[in-house]
C-alpha cells in the first residue's frame, strides 16, 4: 500500500521496541463481543481502476447549459485561483491553532474578513460558516442573544426555502419560532406587518424569485418596530453592483459566498458569510482572526475571542461549530483580490446584462414576468402552457430551462426561475431562445 | 541540534505585506468576458459605489499567496502529530477525481436524470460507511463533524419527542471534545459529566449511578480522547437502552477502529465520521470537511433529508420522511469532499484495517520511545494516540506550551496541547499511519532532546520558536485591541 | 498563577468559595473577584457584567470573565437587584488583574437583608480556605 511505508523489518523492530509479538497484540483492549466478524467488504482499487470508476460516475452526470441559480451560481473561475489555493501548505494544514506555523492561513483569513466586511458594508466578518443556509440559521439564533427574552423571528417568504428549512431544523429542539412575512404583488416582501415580539426580520436580497428587495425600507420598518434587520443572500456577486446591505442599515448580514471562485460541485461545500457590527461581535459564532504583535514586535495574526467557542466554553458556547469552510474562504479571498473593485463591478454588471438579455428573449418567446420589481441576474417568468413537457425535451437537447417555482410555492405554479451569468455567451442564449420559441 | 534525524528548519521565507498594502490603483487580475449583449442599467437608487477591494494583477495575487503559503505547515510539509485530529496524508488522486468536470461543474438543481453519477457516488459512499461499521443506514448531509454530532443529537431528541416524552439530560465523560456538550446544549440537554476510573475509562457502575428515565442518552467517544478503548461500551449501552436512552458514538477517533470494531455491536445507535480525519480528506486550514452519520434501525426514520434512494439502476433524492429532523444545509452535503472520501475508501478497501493497525503501532512506538522522558499519566494500553504531560519539565519551569514551540524549530508541527482537560498540561500525540519509521524516530529524538534541554537550558526552550516568521504572538493583546479587519 | 505568599488579601472585605469578594455599605454590596481568582484566570480580556436592574441570586452565575484560553463564571455572593456595574471594565478589562479590590470591582447589588453577606468568609477563614486549595 503506497500510503504506508513500513517495511517488514521496520515493523518487526518497532514491535520489539514496544514489546509486543504482533500488531494484533496492540488491540487486546477491544473485547471480542464488539469486534467485526469479517474483513471490510470493499475491494482496494489501483489508481488506474479508481480513476476509471470515478470518470464513469462523473460522465453519468450530463453536462448542460443550465439557466439555473436558486442558491448556486455558475461563474468563471480564473485558472490561477485553484492553482494557488491548491498549494498543499494551504490545503493540508489544520485549523491555525499554532500561529507560528500558520501565519499564511491566518493572514489570508484576516484579509478575507476585511474584504468580506467591505463588500457587505459591515464592521466584522467571521472566518466563515459551512454555507449560506448554516449562516442563515446561526444569524437567526444570534438575534435571540442580542434581543434577550424574544423567542420568535420573522422571515420573508422569499428567503431561500432550503435556508428556512435549515433554520427550522436548528430551531426545533429549542422551541424558537419562525413566522413568515408575506410577499407583495411586485415580488418584494411586505414589511408593513411585522408581528409583535420578534427579535428580527430576515430578508434575502435579491430574493428567491430574483427580486432586489428595498433594504432601506426594510431597515426603516425594523427600526420603527425596534427589531433587528438581518439581510441574507445567495448570490454574493450581486454586491459587486448593488448598494451594500450595511449601508442600507442591516444589523447582521449572512449569505453564501461560493460564487467567488468556487466550482458548483453539485452544491457543496459552500461558504457561509456571517457579519455584524463591532458592538455585537461577542454574539457572533465561528472563528475570528485578529491582528497583534509577536514578542519581537512583528505584526502577526492569531485566532481571537476563542473563549466564545465550544472547545473552551463547552455547553455554554453559542454554537458547536468547529471546522468551518476555511479553504473556501481562502479561495473566495483570492477571487475578491483578483477581481478587485473594478473587476467585480464589471462582472456583476455583465451578469445583469446577460440576465436582461435572456429575459427580453423569453418575453419575445411568450413568457411573462411574474414580478415587475428590478432583478440582478435571476428572474421569474410565467411560462406558456405546456412548458413543463417542453422543459424535459430541452434537457435532452442540452439546456436546463430554469427551475420550476411551483415546486416551492404553490401560488407561483406555472412560473419558472431563470438565471444567466457572465459564463453564458450570447451565442448560447440565442441558441436556447431558438429552441424555446 | 544539527546532526539529528529530525529535519529542523531553515526556511526561504519572504516577507509579504497585506493585500491592500501591495495594491496599486488601476491594476486588475481578472479577465472580463466580452460585452456581447447590450448593457442594461439598474436604477441608480439600487446601485452603490463599487465595493472597496484591492487592485492587483494576476501576478501580484500569485506572489502574495505563494509567499503566504510558505509560512504554513501542512501534512505535505512534515509530520503533524495533532492528537484527535488525525492529520494523515491526503492522497492526490482524491484531488484529481474531485476536480473532474463531471462533478465540479454540475449544478445541484439539475433534473435528477442529469445527476445520476453524483447520486450514485453518494449512495455508494453510504454503502461503504455501512460496511465499515455494521450499521443500517447513513446520511451524508452534515457539513462537518460537529454538524454530524448535532444531527445525531437532533435525531435522539426527535426520537424521544416521537415516543411522547422528552428528556432533559445527556451523559458524557469528562474526556469529551467541547463539541459534545455544545451539541447537547443546542438541543436543550443539560450535560451530565461522568468521571473516568483510574484506568482511564468509564465504568458501568458510574453510568448506572447517573442514568435515569429523564436522561436522553450518552455521548461516548471511543477510543476516548486518552486513546484508551472504552472496553465496557457494550454493557454501558445496555444500561442506557434499558432505561430508554440512546447511545451517540462520537466517531472522531474511528482511525483506531477500522476493520476491528463493529459499531452496531457496541450498542451505538448513531455515529458520525469526520471524513477529514478518518477518510483522508484535506483539512484546508480549517475546513470544509464533512460529517456523515450512520444509524441503526431505531433512528433511520429520523435521518436528515434528502436521502439518496436506489431503485433498479436509478438513483433519486427522497424528501418523503415524516419523522426526519429536516434539512441541515442548502443542498446535498459537501459533495466535493465526499468524492475524496469515497476515493479513499475505494483505494484502501479492506486495507483500511492496515491503516488502523499502523496508526496504532506508530502511536505505541512513540509511547515506548518517550516513556521515561515525559510523564505518562495513563500508562494503560492505548490505541492511535498517546497523552503525555509536562509534569517532569514543569520542575524546571518548562511548560507544555514551551515544548510545543520548541518542536517547531525541530521541524515538526506540535501535538494537540492542553487537551483533554482531565490531564494537566496534556501533550496529545497522534502520529497516524502515514508517518515512516524514520520520521517517527526523528520526532522521538527531537522530543528527547527537548526533555534534556528542559533540564540543562530551560531558558532556551522558553525562547522558542526561533526560526519562524513570528514567535509567540500576543494573544491577550489581540483579544483586547480586537483588530478584526484591515483597511 | 501566584504563589500563596504573594497573594494579597484584604481584611475589610468578605470572601466566597468561588473567590469573589464583597464589601457592604448600608444595603449596597459591591462585588469583585479577588487576587487569587484573577491570578488563576490570567490576563482578563473581557468581563461580561449583568445589566443594571437584573435580579441576581446568591452563589449563582450572573456574568463571566474571559481570558484568552479560559472563561469562568462571575457569581454574585448575595441575592438582590443590580444597581451599578463597573463600566470602566468594558474598555479596560485588565483592571481586574491590576487592581482586583479597587478599580477592578465588577458590580453592586442592593440587598434586602444581610443574610447572604453574613454567611461569607472573613479574611482569616478565607486564607485557610485558599491554603487548603493550594495543598
Amino acid at each position: 500500500m503506497r500510503y504506508l511505508s513500513h517495511t517488514p523489518e521496520e515493523l518487526r523492530s518497532m514491535l520489539d521496541a514496544i514489546g509486543v509479538k504482533d500488531i494484533s497484540g496492540l488491540f487486546d483492549s477491544i473485547p471480542k463481543e464488539v469486534r467485526l466478524d469479517a474483513p471490510i467488504d470493499i475491494k482496494p482499487r489501483t489508481e488506474w481502476e479508481l480513476r476509471r470508476e470515478f470518470e464513469a460516475m462523473a460522465n453519468a452526470n450530463c453536462p448542460a447549459v443550465a439557466f439555473l441559480g436558486a442558491g448556486a451560481y455558475e461563474h468563471h473561475v480564473p485558472a490561477h485561483i485553484p492553482y494557488v489555493a491548491g498549494r498543499s501548505e494551504f490545503l493540508t494544514s489544520y485549523t491555525p491553532y499554532q500561529p507560528e506555523v500558520s501565519q499564511g492561513t491566518l493572514q489570508a483569513i484576516f484579509e478575507f474578513q476585511t474584504m468580506t466586511a467591505n463588500l457587505l458594508g459591515m464592521e466584522v466578518a467571521n472566518a466563515s460558516m459551512y454555507d449560506g443556509a448554516n449562516a442563515f440559521a446561526e444569524a437567526a439564533l444570534m438575534t435571540f442573544r442580542l434581543k434577550r427574552k424574544t423567542e420568535r423571528i420573522a422571515y420573508s417568504r422569499l428567503n431561500h426555502p432550503h435556508y428556512v428549512e435549515t433554520m427550522q431544523t436548528y430551531f426545533r429542539p429549542s422551541g424558537f419560532e419562525a413566522v413568515e412575512l408575506p410577499i407583495l404583488p411586485n415580488g418584494r416582501t411586505d414589511f408593513s406587518k411585522i408581528p409583535d415580539g420578534v427579535s428580527a426580520i430576515i430578508v434575502q436580497s435579491p430574493n428567491f424569485a430574483g427580486v432586489i428587495e428595498d433594504l432601506e425600507a426594510a431597515s426603516k420598518a425594523a427600526k420603527e418596530k425596534g427589531v433587528l434587520l438581518v439581510v441574507s443572500f445567495t448570490e454574493a456577486m450581486a454586491w459587486g453592483l448593488l448598494k451594500n446591505p450595511g449601508s442600507c442599515g442591516a444589523d447582521i448580514v449572512c449569505g453564501e459566498g461560493s460564487s467567488f471562485g468556487i466550482p458548483l460541485n453539485v452544491g457543496g461545500p459552500g461558504l457561509g458569510f456571517l457579519t455584524c457590527s463591532k458592538k455585537n461581535v461577542r454574539s457572533i459564532t465561528g472563528r475570528l482572526v485578529g491582528e497583534t504583535t509577536d514578542k519581537n514586535g512583528n505584526r502577526s495574526f492569531v485566532l481571537t475571542l476563542a473563549a466564545r467557542e465550544q472547545h473552551i466554553r463547552r455547553e455554554k458556547a453559542d454554537s458547536n461549530i468547529c471546522t468551518n469552510s476555511g479553504h473556501n474562504a481562502l479561495t473566495a479571498a483570492m477571487y475578491m483580490a483578483t477581481a478587485g473593485s473594478r473587476g467585480l463591478r464589471a462582472i456583476a454588471q455583465l451578469n445583469h446584462d446577460k440576465a436582461a438579455y435572456l429575459k427580453a428573449g423569453l418575453e419575445k418567446a411568450g413568457f411573462k414576468p411574474l414580478f415587475d420589481a428590478p432583478f440582478f441576474n435571476e428572474f421569474a417568468m410565467k411560462a406558456p402552457a405546456g412548458f413543463e413537457k417542453r422543459h424535459e425535451e430541452l434537457v435532452k437537447k442540452g439546456f436546463v430551462a430554469g427551475l420550476d417555482l411551483g415546486r416551492y410555492y404553490p401560488e407561483y405554479k406555472g412560473a419558472w426561475l431563470f438565471c444567466a451569468t457572465e459564463v453564458h455567451t450570447r451565442e448560447q442564449i440565442d441558441a436556447f431562445l431558438k429552441e424555446v420559441a | 541540534m544539527s546532526q539529528s534525524r529530525y529535519p529542523g528548519t531553515r526556511g526561504l521565507a519572504f516577507k509579504e505585506p497585506l493585500l491592500w498594502e501591495r495594491a496599486h490603483e488601476g491594476r486588475i487580475g481578472i479577465s472580463i468576458p466580452e460585452q456581447d449583449v447590450p448593457e442594461s442599467k439598474l436604477d441608480a437608487s439600487l446601485t452603490g459605489p463599487a465595493p472597496k477591494l484591492p487592485d492587483l494583477s494576476e501576478v501580484d495575487v500569485i506572489r502574495h499567496y505563494t509567499r503566504l503559503s510558505s509560512w504554513n505547515f501542512g501534512v505535505d510539509t512534515g509530520m503533524y502529530p495533532l492528537g484527535s485530529c488525525t492529520m494523515k496524508y491526503n492522497p492526490k488522486i482524491n484531488e484529481a477525481v474531485a476536480s473532474l468536470p463531471g462533478f465540479a461543474n454540475i449544478h445541484p438543481l439539475m433534473p435528477e436524470s442529469c445527476l445520476q453519477g453524483a447520486l450514485k457516488l453518494m449512495y455508494e459512499l453510504e454503502q461503504d460507511l455501512l460496511k465499515m461499521t455494521g450499521m443500517k443506514a447513513a446520511s451524508l448531509q452534515p457539513s462537518a463533524g460537529a454538524q454530524g454530532e448535532l444531527a445525531g443529537i437532533l435525531m435522539i431528541h426527535a426520537y424521544h419527542s416521537h415516543k411522547g416524552k422528552q428528556r432533559s439530560k445527556m451523559i458524557m465523560p469528562t474526556t469529551a471534545h467541547g463539541t459534545n456538550p455544545a451539541s447537547a446544549a443546542l438541543c436543550g440537554y443539560t450535560p451530565v459529566p461522568v468521571e473516568l476510573n483510574k484506568d482511564g475509562v468509564v465504568t458501568p457502575e458510574a453510568i448506572r449511578e447517573v442514568m435515569d428515565e429523564d436522561t436522553a442518552g450518552i455521548m461516548l467517544t471511543n477510543p476516548n480522547t486518552l486513546g484508551i478503548f472504552e472496553n465496557h461500551v457494550a454493557e454501558i449501552s445496555k444500561i442506557i437502552h434499558d432505561k430508554g436512552g440512546l447511545v451517540y458514538g462520537d466517531g472522531a477517533n474511528m482511525n483506531a477502529l477500522m476493520g476491528y470494531v463493529d459499531v452496531h455491536k457496541m450498542g451505538v445507535d448513531v455515529l458520525h465520521f469526520n471524513v477529514h480525519k478518518t477518510l483522508s480528506t484535506p483539512h484546508g486550514g480549517g475546513g470544509p470537511g464533512a460529517g456523515p452519520v450512520v444509524v441503526n434501525e431505531t433512528l433511520e426514520p429520523f435521518l436528515p433529508v434528502p436521502r439518496v434512494k436506489k431503485e433498479g439502476d436509478r438513483y433519486s433524492l427522497c424528501f418523503d420522511a415524516p419523522l426526519t429532523i429536516g434539512r441541515l444545509q442548502a443542498f446535498f452535503g459537501n459533495f466535493a469532499i465526499l468524492v475524496r472520501a469515497l476515493a479513499y475508501t475505494r483505494t484502501m478497501g479492506h486495507m483500511l484495517k492496515d491503516a488502523t493497525e499502523i496508526a496504532v503501532l506508530n502511536a505505541n512506538y512513540i509511547k515506548a520511545g518517550l516513556k521515561g522522558y515525559y510523564n505518562l499519566p495513563y500508562p494503560q494500553a492505548s490505541l492511535h494516540e498517546v497523552i503525555f504531560n509536562d509534569a517532569t519539565q514543569q520542575k524546571n519551569g518548562v511548560t507544555t506550551l514551551d515544548i510545543a514551540k520548541r518542536l517547531i524549530d525541530c521541524g515538526y508541527h506540535p501535538p494537540t496541547v492542553y487537551f483533554p482537560l482531565v490531564v494537566d498540561g496534556a501533550l496529545m500525540i497522534e502520529p497516524t499511519e502515514t508517518e515512516s519509521k524514520a520520521d517517527l524516530d526523528g520526532f522521538i529524538e527531537a522530543m528527547r532532546a527537548i526533555a534534556k534541554e528542559a533540564e540543562t537550558n530551560p531558558e532556551l526552550v522558553k525562547d522558542t520558536p526561533q526560526n519562524t516568521m513570528v514567535s509567540r504572538p500576543d494573544e491577550t493583546l489581540a483579544a483586547r485591541q480586537l483588530i478584526l479587519k484591515g483597511e | 498563577m501566584k504563589a500563596y505568599d504573594d497573594l494579597v488579601f484584604k481584611s475589610d472585605v468578605s470572601y466566597s468559595k468561588t473567590h469573589e469578594w464583597a464589601k457592604k455599605d448600608g444595603n449596597i454590596v459591591r462585588v469583585g473577584v479577588d487576587d487569587y481568582a484573577q491570578g488563576a484566570l490570567g490576563d482578563i480580556v473581557y468581563v461580561e457584567l449583568p445589566d443594571v436592574g437584573d435580579t441576581v441570586k446568591a452563589n449563582a452565575a450572573c456574568g463571566s470573565l474571559e481570558s484568552t484560553k479560559a472563561v469562568s463564571d462571575l457569581n454574585s455572593p448575595v441575592s438582590g437587584k443590580v444597581v451599578a456595574v463597573n463600566e470602566a471594565l468594558e474598555d479596560s478589562p485588565d483592571l481586574v488583574n491590576t487592581s482586583p479590590y479597587d478599580e477592578g470591582w465588577t458590580f453592586e447589588v442592593e440587598v434586602a437583608d444581610s443574610k447572604d453577606f453574613d454567611a461569607m468568609m472573613k479574611v482569616d477563614a478565607y486564607k485557610d480556605f485558599v491554603k487548603n486549595l493550594e495543598n
